[in-house]
């Protein structure tokens, strides 16, 4: 139970996978760590697709349980405009695919396994401003729990708090989004299907997905997540994306005849990383750290990655007790070492698609089936297309 | 300024990351409007479902 008296190592504000995965390495490193969430129930409602990638999960050392595994995938397809198709088994993918998850299951998992590592965990209270002292460093964060307006006291303040990322903006450590690096997403999840159940699909179309795309992660042989995100830039008028995902549905029988459960929605930062995810007291981590792939828009892995080196760095810090930016560089280091050159990398890949017509999509699906290639990432990709489309790469010169 | 039905808006929060001034929050599933609003109208556009709309006042 929170003590609203203590000053706490560090408040980690948001349990979605980022936080909790942070809030379980910090205790695990004896950090006392507490983490708000502003929902009553962790992981609920889902804002997700479900998709995640083994590998990633592994890599963050994500205890894995078949509780939330909803799916194992045989691999991806990435499906162009005329109906072309471009098969990708796990080995090769390198992006969200091996698993289907129950997402709210997950999240709850990954904080219950935190608060029995030793954090504790508070709902129903949400972060309303940043604490400062006299000299302006940040020492804890104003809350509202339960229609109470408190206080919570720590040395190190954590922005876990996903796409809102409102601690981040406190801080000034996020500069504005451009439209282009932001993502609207609405999913239906949908029974009766007719669909190949054992891949996860992805559809380029730029009449009904552009600037993103449509797709379709598999529940079980006749339930899938149906959705669509695209860059809001592409997003023209009011109701403009349902009218899109509505729209590639009924030109589509096989999804069609299927009946919706359930409707879900939400945004995802897709920006370049940003300059610096830390400040003395304060450290940003997940989507509030814009560390989602811009290409996928998948953040679970990265996320988790990034989050598991804040934990390490929040003990780190709780025995050196120093709390400075300085010393929260170990994590700023650390997770660039994993993820930024990718990230990096992707989001010019998705600039550069941005605006591309269905015909060079077909081209590009088309030569890939063709080649086959060893590990499909955008890198690769670009190599082969250089090879036998050079006029399709001349937007992409800067990557290869 | 901006108004959310109620009736349409499945809390998501896309609209709150999206709104480049900070205007926006998610309280307890509902949306609420703060004084920071410069009518850029990006989260009426960018709201997945249009549960937004910009009204006279
Ligand atoms: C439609 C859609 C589909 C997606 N599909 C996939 C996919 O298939 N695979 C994938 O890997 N990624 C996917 N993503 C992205 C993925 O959901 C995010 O990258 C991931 O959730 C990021 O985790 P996080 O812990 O950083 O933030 P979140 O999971 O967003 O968690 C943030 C938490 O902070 C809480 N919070 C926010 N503000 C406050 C506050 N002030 N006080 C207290 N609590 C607060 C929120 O309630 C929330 O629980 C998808 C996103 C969307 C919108
Ligand atoms: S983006 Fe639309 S649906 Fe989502 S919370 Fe905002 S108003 Fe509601
Ligand atoms: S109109 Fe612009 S400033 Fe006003 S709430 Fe919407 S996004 Fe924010």
């Amino acid at each position: 139970m929170i003590d609203w008296n203590m000053e706490y190592d560090a408040v980690i504000v948001g349990a979605g996978p980022a936080g909790s995965h942070t809030a379980r390495f910090a205790a695990e490193g004896g950090a006392k760590v507490v983490i708000i969430e502003k929902r009553q129930e962790v992981g609920s409602p889902v804002r997700c697709a479900e998709g995640a990638a083994r590998r990633s999960l592994q890599e963050a050392e994500v205890i894995i349980d078949p509780k939330w595994i909803s799916g194992e995938m045989d691999g991806a397809m990435i499906i162009a405009p005329n109906g072309n198709y471009l098969e990708v088994d796990e080995a090769k993918a390198g992006a969200e695919v091996g698993y289907v998850i129950e997402r709210d299951l997950f999240d709850q998992a990954l904080a219950k396994t935190a608060v029995q590592r030793g954090a504790e965990l508070v709902l129903k209270c949400s972060a309303t401003a940043l604490i400062k002292d006299d000299t302006g460093k940040v020492c804890g964060v104003k809350v509202n729990h339960m229609g109470e307006e408190k206080e919570i006291r720590a040395k190190l303040v954590i922005g876990a708090d996903g796409h809102e990322s409102l601690i981040g903006r406190w801080a000034g450590l996020l500069p504005k989004l451009e439209k282009n690096d932001i993502i609207s997403g609405l999913q239906y999840r949908m029974t009766n299907l007719d669909i190949n159940h054992k891949f996860v699909q992805f559809y380029l179309t730029k009449e009904f997905a552009p600037g993103g795309y449509i797709w379709i992660f598999p529940k079980d042989e006749t339930t899938a997540n149906v959705g669509i995100g695209i860059v809001i830039s592409e997003i023209k008028h009011k109701g403009h994306l349902k009218e899109l995902l509505d729209g590639w549905i009924a030109a589509n029988p096989k999804i069609a005849q299927g009946e919706i459960i359930d409707i879900i929605a939400g945004g995802i930062p897709v920006g370049h990383p940003v300059d610096a995810t830390v400040m003395d007291g304060l450290m940003l981590v997940g989507d509030a750290g814009r560390q989602t792939d811009p290409i996928t828009g998948g953040g679970i892995g990265n996320g988790c990655k990034a989050g598991r080196e804040c934990g390490l760095t929040i003990a780190a810090a709780v025995k050196a007790n120093d709390f400075s930016a300085k010393f929260l560089q170990m994590y700023e280091t650390a997770w660039r070492d994993l993820l930024e050159e990718r990230l990096y990398r992707n989001w010019m890949a998705k600039e550069a698609c941005l605006g591309l017509d269905d015909d060079v999509f077909n081209k590009i699906i088309t030569t890939m089936d063709e080649v086959g290639i060893t590990e499909v990432n955008v890198f690769n990709l670009l190599v082969v297309i250089k090879d036998k489309h050079p006029e399709l790469v001349e937007k992409f010169q800067d990557l290869i | 300024m901006i108004e959310v039905d109620p009736r349409i808006c499945l809390h998501c929060a896309q609209c709150v990351g999206t709104c480049p001034y900070m205007a926006l929050e998610l309280n307890d599933m509902h949306i609420e409007v703060n004084d920071n609003c410069k009518k850029c109208l990006w989260c009426v556009v960018s709201c997945p479902v249009g549960a937004l709309t910009m009204v006279e006042g």
